[in-house]
């Protein structure tokens, strides 16, 4: 009879459970043993597609000494981290009030990328005719509008007619990048291909071309932090992300709110398309916001919506990449390689979330964790 | 005729995380009998049964069958094992008809012939005294109907062992007793059931034996014949509990609260409130009573300015009667709007007139507090949201059903959620979290809440202390009136009677308090008055302490023909 196999055969392998906590440290060192874990597959594949690798294999140090070479190699490369920190820290920062009202903003990309336009707009028209002070103050105000008025419009939408958010703002994102095709085309003169550099709208440099920016990140960091936790519109956010049914029962608008904050949101993503154009770039491109808006998405989640927790996700993100720039220099490769190191660690580092919210039990030791957990 | 053993249980225990569900529990389950489980909300009645249905699979323990040990892995094994469980939550789909839920899954040889199936389902339902048309659909059923589906389908696929969850919970007392006629025939037929209750009067009448659950473990299981509410409570409980409600005569009723005439349809369009009208008076308990689903969630929603109204009026009475006239709540215009209408006096009971007086001297006056209101005030708060509500000084509290998704954030602490109601107090944009603390420790000390402290997220707090978080905040705003949403549903004997307790002090107070339940022996037991609803019409009220059970249930199905067929 199968009595007998299925008596053997009753518990099942393995099965998950939902952890109800877990102590800080515990979290902490599975995230550690996921990001040990990433860069040990990162190696193994490096070796199946580095030919330089595999050719030598005694330099595997270098290959992983190029994490950190990328980021604190030298003095200029340690600044244009932090400063490229400081961007990407700003972008996943705007998206997080919509975040913590469960507004999947996934519209920071457009919203970056109109605030870029915004400013380069300004400085291409009044460029040298006005005061550059006046110029910089006309590209900010224009940075942040454009990026609020990308914000609103599917907040509106949704505070109106309750639709998708996140479909709507991926969409405008696109409606962004056109947006900017059209005025190089109508910027560019016959025969270039790209709007250059232009002369004026330059942030001033302080000591060095990168600590402005930095600082401007760093005391809007603490402010959202502050704004989000300390405030009744951050209290009303929270209210909102959590229940709809509790927000209405305490008398919060719900509309209300969710255009009040899309109108933050894509304002600091506005500022942070001012930062691009009056501190880095000068000039506008399809690609200005090269990505950050979705990057952006991963620092604010992994960040658990948390401010201060986002400058170390920043950070561990733009690490990665710069990281990942040095094995492409110095390893001769390129193409698809320095995405995939980054793909690959950072799908260990979000894989470990799983692991941190639920427990895993194999079969007869079931009984024992139990008890452990018990005690 | 000799009892033989039909299911026996051996040392099970499960456990989840670190929460011990069951321990070592040993049960036996003969043929032809009716097994009461009994036990508190969380005392693992459920994990239990759910164990021999093949939801869970226990940790440790043996299961036997006709004396055979078996494994249950799944839903389907029980059903080899010829065990049917019918949970509390209804599984069926809506869109389908009475037979094809009952076919839904079956595997069976042969053509899937439906006629077949019906001429079968309809002999299962003559057999035990159902009545059922198996060509109805799901959604066009009432609860009691659905029920009868679930039973049938387990029947269909002969289980010879049957599990209840709960399942007098939804149910008027005259489809309690049919129900119970039901489970007395299927025992006579030799079959085994198994009905998990909370509710002891109902083990008493249909049971032939108790078995008794506490905190996991299996405290004893005792013939029904020779035990009484009180030994089974203590065993429930582990400790002896008083099972009276005090019911003090209301002090100074005064209409507080009159509904009139109010009518409203849901998103959908469906008319689910009729032309309600009553009124709560103070110092008195309003039950409301009625299945769920009766229009009780939409008329409380109602008053709390929470739906859009189709029609009807809500009059909020202010006692304010010889009370002094204040800034808090009005402007200086809508003060002199008022003594223009001659609606205050002072001190002397002299007619106040601000005729000719500076704005500054009108404030002076009032602000000494010499104006006084002449009558109680009178508002309408009628299509005013929940915020203007509160504007307007009507000190209204709702405890809502859903408390977790309405009335508290789940991952905030205790503070946080005391500040809920009264955060936007101050002109700053900051929170000022000081107040809230000292309020969430005051009811922390005061109703005995269980919790790590006052920053740990309530989800993680058992329903008992979530609903003393809920209830303490709202009484804490010192309402007029009280409105409390199946306040004790999911809680434990002890917190259920601190929160009638708490009711009662309000009633004292002079607050008026509104309590929608679904127990009748507590409305019967709490309540002054009790309103009756029906398909979101009143059917009656009557005086909680004159009326009987089975007046009041039948109110509660009182033209539900009528009521549906006019919705088509």
């Amino acid at each position: 009879m199968s009595e007998k196999r299925h008596a053997e055969a009753r518990e099942p392998l393995v099965h998950l459970s939902k952890r109800a906590s877990i102590a800080p440290p515990m979290a902490w060192a599975i995230r550690l043993i996921a990001l040990v874990l990433g860069l040990v597959a990162c190696g193994l594949v490096a070796f199946l597609l580095v030919d330089k690798l595999r050719e030598h294999p005694e330099r595997v140090g270098d290959f992983y000494y190029c994490f950190i070479r990328g980021a604190f190699g030298t003095s200029r490369k340690f600044w244009k981290f932090l400063r490229s920190l400081a961007v990407l820290l700003c972008i996943a920062l705007a998206l997080t009030p919509a975040f913590r009202m469960r507004f999947w903003n996934t519209g920071g990309e457009g919203q970056t990328l109109v605030g870029v336009l915004g400013a380069i707009a300004v400085d291409f028209y009044l460029g040298g005719k006005i005061p550059e002070w006046l110029l910089l103050l006309l590209m900010l105000a224009a940075s942040l509008l454009s990026g609020a008025v990308w914000g609103v419009i599917p907040a509106i939408f949704k505070a109106k007619w309750n639709t998708n958010e996140t479909l709507f703002t991926l969409m405008m994102n696109y409606v962004a990048t056109y947006l900017v095709s059209y005025f190089l085309v109508i910027w560019i003169p016959n025969g270039s291909s790209s709007l250059s550099k232009l002369q004026n709208g330059k942030l001033p440099a302080l000591g060095n071309d990168y600590l402005l920016i930095i600082l401007i990140v760093l005391a809007l960091t603490i402010g959202l932090h502050i704004y989000l936790n300390y405030t009744k519109h951050g209290y009303e956010i929270s209210v909102v992300g959590e229940s709809v049914r509790t927000a209405q029962y305490v008398g919060i608008t719900v509309g209300k709110v969710i255009i009040r904050t899309m109108i933050l949101s894509g304002m600091l993503c506005g500022l942070a398309g001012y930062l691009i154009a009056a501190g880095m770039d000068q000039t506008v491109t399809t690609e200005s916001a090269g990505g950050q808006g979705f990057t952006a998405i991963m620092v604010s989640w992994l960040g658990k919506f948390n401010p201060l927790a986002m400058i170390l996700t920043a950070g561990l993100i733009q690490v990665l990449h710069q990281g990942a720039a040095q094995i492409s220099q110095d390893f001769d490769v390129s193409g698809a390689m320095p995405s995939m190191v980054v793909g690959i660690i950072l799908f260990f580092i979000i894989g470990s979330e799983f692991f941190i919210n639920y427990e895993i039990h194999f079969r007869g030791h079931g009984a024992r964790a139990g008890k452990e957990a018990v005690k | 005729m000799e009892k033989q053993l039909a299911l026996q249980m051996k040392g099970i225990t499960k456990r989840f995380g670190s929460v011990l569900a069951n321990d070592h529990v040993d049960l036996d389950v003969y043929r032809g009998e009716i097994l009461a489980v009994l036990g508190e909300n969380g005392c693992g009645k459920t994990t239990l049964m759910n164990m021999i249905a093949g939801i869970y699979y226990p940790d440790e323990g043996q299961v036997l069958i006709d004396g055979q040990e078996v494994v249950i892995r799944s839903p389907k094994d029980a059903f080899d094992h010829k065990i049917g469980m019918i949970h509390q939550h209804f599984k069926l789909v809506d869109l389908f008809t009475a037979a094809e839920n009952i076919v839904l899954g079956v595997r069976e040889q042969g053509a899937y012939n439906l006629k077949e199936v019906n001429t079968r389902v309809a002999g299962i339902a003559e057999r035990y005294g159902f009545h059922l048309d198996p060509a109805k659909k799901v959604y066009d059923m009432s609860v009691s109907e659905k029920q009868t589906v679930e039973i049938i389908k387990v029947l269909y696929r002969g289980a010879d062992i049957l599990i209840l969850d709960e399942p007098t919970a939804v149910l008027t007392p005259q489809e309690i007793t049919r129900l119970f006629n039901v489970l007395r025939r299927m025992k006579e037929d030799g079959k085994s059931i198994i009905i998990i209750t909370h509710k002891l009067n109902e083990v008493l009448e249909v049971s032939d034996r108790v078995a008794i659950l506490r905190k996991g473990e299996h405290i004893a299981t005792v013939n029904t014949a020779e035990t009484d509410e009180a030994a089974l409570t203590e065993m429930m409980v582990g400790k002896k509990v008083d099972l009276n409600i005090d019911r003090p005569e209301p002090m100074n009723p005064a209409v507080r609260l009159e509904v009139r005439d109010l009518s409203l349809k849901n998103a959908e369009g469906i008319q689910v409130l009729r032309n309600i009208s009553f009124e709560v008076r103070s110092g008195e308990i309003l039950g409301i009573a009625g299945i769920a689903g009766s229009g009780q969630r939409e008329l409380l929603e109602s008053i709390a300015g929470l739906q859009p109204l189709e029609s009807g009026e809500i009059i909020f009475h202010n006692p304010k009667k010889d009370k002094p006239v204040t800034f808090f709540h009005k402007s200086l215009k809508r003060v002199k709007e008022l003594a223009a209408q001659d609606a205050f006096h002072d001190v002397n009971l002299n007619g106040v007139s601000f005729r000719g007086m500076s704005n500054k001297a009108i404030r002076k006056w009032v602000e000494s507090g010499g104006v006084l209101f002449r009558e109680d005030e009178i508002m309408n708060l009628r299509n005013k949201t929940p915020l203007e509500i509160r504007e307007l000084g009507v000190r209204l509290s709702f405890v809502p059903e859903d408390r977790l998704g309405m009335g508290l954030v789940g991952s905030m602490g205790i503070t946080d959620n005391m500040m809920l109601r009264s955060y936007r107090k101050g002109h700053a944009g900051f929170l000022d979290r000081k107040k809230p603390q000292a309020l969430a420790e005051e009811i922390i000390r005061e109703l005995e809440v269980v919790t790590p402290g006052v920053s740990t997220p309530v989800r993680r707090l058992s329903g008992g202390n979530v609903q003393k978080v809920l209830v303490g905040r709202e009484i804490a705003f010192t309402p007029k009136v009280l409105m409390a949403a199946y306040p004790v549903r999911g809680l434990d004997i002890n917190s259920s009677y601190t929160i009638y307790h708490l009711l009662n002090r309000q009633k004292e107070n002079g607050v008026a308090v509104i309590f929608v339940g679904e127990d009748l022996d507590v409305l019967l037991a709490l309540c002054d008055r009790i309103l009756v609803m029906n398909g979101g019409a009143v059917t009656g009220v009557v005086d909680a302490r004159q009326a009987t059970k089975e007046e009041i249930g039948l109110m509660m199905t009182r033209t539900s023909r009528e009521g549906r067929e006019e919705d088509r």
